[in-house]
């Protein structure tokens, strides 16, 4: 046997070794992701200049002649999306925001943002392919810089915003070194919503373009490297992920092997099993016991324990009704805390900040339902700008994290109504220039041909932005204790039975009773013992 | 006349200490999970009670096997025979220093008033926890929504740990009350127990 056993052995490590060898090789060699067919400087129509972003763009539409029409069919396009459920009429076209409010009468500002060109007034030309803007997205020299108060344009003069030099690019240079999207792109305007870096969402800023492991597990170049587009995967420049129609539960998950889901949801990368089982009891336990909370927690509750947490902060209160104060030298007014945000403007009013924000909790069914100017509101208690519904008797509802914007902000008093209102612009009407409430809703209302009655007021508001960026580390998600307890996360979350938070009264109280009634008689019956038992013993 | 009998078998032993480890920890995760207290952090609370119990249902599995084989449950089938003076000896006998009225021997070991807690605790406390245990452990099966709703479980399952507590302190108490303080203490380490000879206490 020991003759046979050396060799056995030796057979056995040269077999492991080999495997070993084999597969530390294989993870050696890196798989390219996706690799261009194409490489955009060879191309005789993005040779020399151009002068404006149309020009480019009729020159990307020479070979790819349907991307026009698959972006101008988009909600990058339109800012329209017409509810399948409830049939609302949504898209910052149409909504009402806690932020800067509306579009409408705003628009040259506003589209600056836009994926396209001269969006600057109602009569803008959808159905002009060369009016898209290729380039926002699919810049990769980051040097393409859109106007900041010209619908779109390309920047033709250098300016400052918020502090920052901005150059005209060289549109030649940018046309021949085109690619995919990336964090820098997509974030150019998705996290600058709300009026600068960090306002609006909470969970999306610059701190993502860099992010260490643990702010953002994804997106860390430490972490998995993962751009937007990783998950918000696009088809025909649809790009998948939506706030208006969240998917809040998708029971769907990876799909079949090697299918690629039009979805941005957790599940559609780590399935609806996600926490994988250990190799003991307690794990297989734990990792079952998680798994069996997926079907009514959604994976940011645990796995985002706070927003704002990259040292952007984010708007958290803004209050419109302190808006239009001057100095005492009738100057306009600009005041900013220690890092830099800005706490009151004449033009803004009163703003608060936070960071490392704890989010709000909140069972949701994925339909984001708006409050528009078309609707009454009742301004005695806070207007929510959307809401949703949910419960834990609703398959399809999870809890989910919110970040709660509140604010004040201009409704009509007698119509009972939200409004639009106009801001931006170089007329006395624009709020911004003539600091007067009344002419900058009435003009925007005319403009949506909605009425007004032309008194102003002021109503507290609340709005709602599901959170699911910023994606710790699984050892930086929530213990169960963080919400199973009396004063935990879910402390607001009622209409379900909470181990750890909840209990019957009843059961509680002659259970107490009981245990205090034994642990009584128990301690009279051994004082009695005792005492009698001396007593005994000195009679004897 | 006195003689030295084994009173509980090592097997028995072993169920016993085993069921006491287990129900000892089962109560102090459990009533952590339940959020009387905060003591190892709720997630190592759950995950201890649940294995405790996985064991525990197994420990109890075999000694029911156990118990049936050897026909050992007739220990605990209720009498009413000697239960009065059981009742009146701790009411009242024991703070005179009277011998406790029931004579133990291997073949029934409990006095009445001993059996009828014990048979309590075998055939309601615990099959209460252990199903209902059973029923809120697998909750993520039959849990779903406008299904079965995991507080009526949890509910019975509270109610009846707190009656297993309650067991466990007059228990606890009990323990004190043999010839010596650490009598019956020393039997169920040692299983070994004086007794009264049978044929004396006839005679006398």
């Amino acid at each position: 046997m020991p003759a046979l056993r050396l060799p056995a052995l030796a057979v056995l490590t040269l077999i492991w070794v080999s495997i070993w060898g084999a597969t530390a090789a294989m993870a050696a060699v890196p798989i390219p992701v996706d690799p261009p067919t194409a490489d955009h400087s060879e191309f005789d129509q993005l040779q020399g200049d151009f002068a404006n972003g149309r020009e480019v763009t009729r020159a990307c539409l020479t070979c790819h002649t349907e991307a026009g029409e698959q972006v101008r069919s988009s909600i990058h396009w339109r800012w329209e999306y017409e509810h399948p459920y409830t049939g609302q009429l949504l898209g910052k076209q149409h909504v009402v925001n806690s932020f800067c409010n509306n579009v409408t009468t705003n628009l040259a500002r506003c589209t600056a943002c836009h994926v396209g060109y001269g969006w600057d007034g109602p009569d803008f030309d959808f159905s002009d392919d060369s009016r898209v803007d290729c380039l926002v997205c699919h810049d990769t020299t980051g040097t393409y810089e859109k106007a900041p108060k010209r619908a779109g344009r390309v920047l033709q003069e250098p300016t400052r915003v918020h502090g920052h030099k901005l150059t005209p690019p060289d549109l030649g240079e940018v046309a021949r070194n085109v690619g995919p999207t990336s964090k820098a792109t997509c974030g150019g305007c998705h996290f600058f919503g709300g009026g600068g870096n960090g306002s609006k969402h909470g969970d999306l800023d610059t701190s993502l373009l860099d992010p260490k492991p643990g702010l953002d597990v994804h997106m860390s170049p430490d972490g998995a490297g993962l751009t937007c587009g990783d998950c918000h995967v696009e088809a025909a420049h649809h790009i998948a992920g939506s706030r208006y129609q969240v998917n809040a539960r998708d029971r769907k998950g990876t799909g079949r092997p090697g299918e690629r889901r039009h979805a941005a949801s957790c599940e559609s990368c780590h399935g609806t099993d996600p926490h994988p089982y250990g190799d003991n009891p307690a794990a297989m336990y734990q990792a079952r016991k998680l798994n069996g909370h997926s079907d009514r927690v959604a994976c940011q509750s645990c796995h985002i324990p706070a927003f704002a947490r990259g040292g952007v902060a984010t708007k958290t209160w803004w209050d419109w009704s302190k808006a239009g104060r001057l100095s005492a030298d009738g100057n306009r007014i600009k005041r900013h805390d220690e890092d830099g945000n800005l706490t009151y403007g004449t033009r803004f009013g009163a703003i608060r900040w936070g960071e490392d924000l704890t989010p709000t909790y909140r069972w949701f069914d994925g339909t984001m339902r708006f409050t528009l100017p078309d609707q009454t509101v009742d301004a005695s208690e806070p207007v929510p700008i959307n809401h949703f519904r949910g419960g834990p008797e609703d398959p399809d509802a999870r809890i989910w994290p919110f970040k709660m914007m509140r604010g004040k902000q201009p409704y009509d008093p007698v119509n009972q109504r939200l409004v639009y209102m106009q801001l931006f612009g170089k007329t006395e009407e624009a709020y911004w220039t003539g600091l007067d409430w009344q002419p900058a809703i009435a003009s925007a209302m005319a403009q949506a041909g909605l009425p007004f009655s032309g008194e102003v007021a002021f109503a507290e508001t609340r709005m709602a932005w599901p959170i699911t960026h910023m994606v710790a580390p699984a050892e930086d998600a929530l213990a169960c204790g963080d919400c199973h307890a009396e004063d935990g996360r879910m402390a607001e979350l009622t209409g379900l039975y909470l181990p750890g938070r909840d209990a019957a009264p009843g059961v509680e109280r002659w259970g107490r009773l009981a245990l205090a009634a034994a642990v009584l008689g128990v301690a009279v019956h051994l004082v009695l013992r005792l005492w009698l038992n001396r007593r005994r013993r000195q009679d004897t | 006349m006195t003689r030295t009998v084994t009173m509980y078998s090592g097997l028995e032993r072993l169920w016993h200490w085993t069921q006491a480890l287990l129900m000892t920890l089962l109560l102090a995760t459990g009533f952590e999970v339940h959020g009387s207290y905060t003591l190892m952090g709720y997630g190592t609370a759950a995950t201890t009670h649940v294995l405790a119990a996985l064991a525990l249902i197994v420990v109890w599995v075999f000694a029911a096997f156990w118990l049936i084989a050897t026909g050992e449950w007739r220990q605990y089938t209720p009498t009413t025979r000697g239960l009065a003076a059981v009742l009146r000896f701790y009411a009242w006998g024991m703070f005179r220093g009277e011998s406790h009225p029931f004579n133990p021997r291997p073949k029934r070991k409990h006095n009445p008033l001993q059996a009828m807690a014990y048979l309590l605790y075998g055939v309601v406390i615990s099959p209460l926890l252990w199903i209902s245990g059973l029923v809120y452990l697998g909750i993520d099966l039959w849990g779903t929504p406008g299904g079965l709703a995991l507080m009526p479980v949890a509910v019975v399952h509270t109610a009846a740990a707190y009656g297993a507590v309650v067991f466990l302190v007059v228990h606890l108490y009990m323990i004190t009350t043999g010839p010596t303080p650490t009598a019956h203490l020393e039997t169920m380490i040692t299983g070994k127990e004086e007794i009264e000879d049978a044929a004396e206490r006839t005679a006398g």
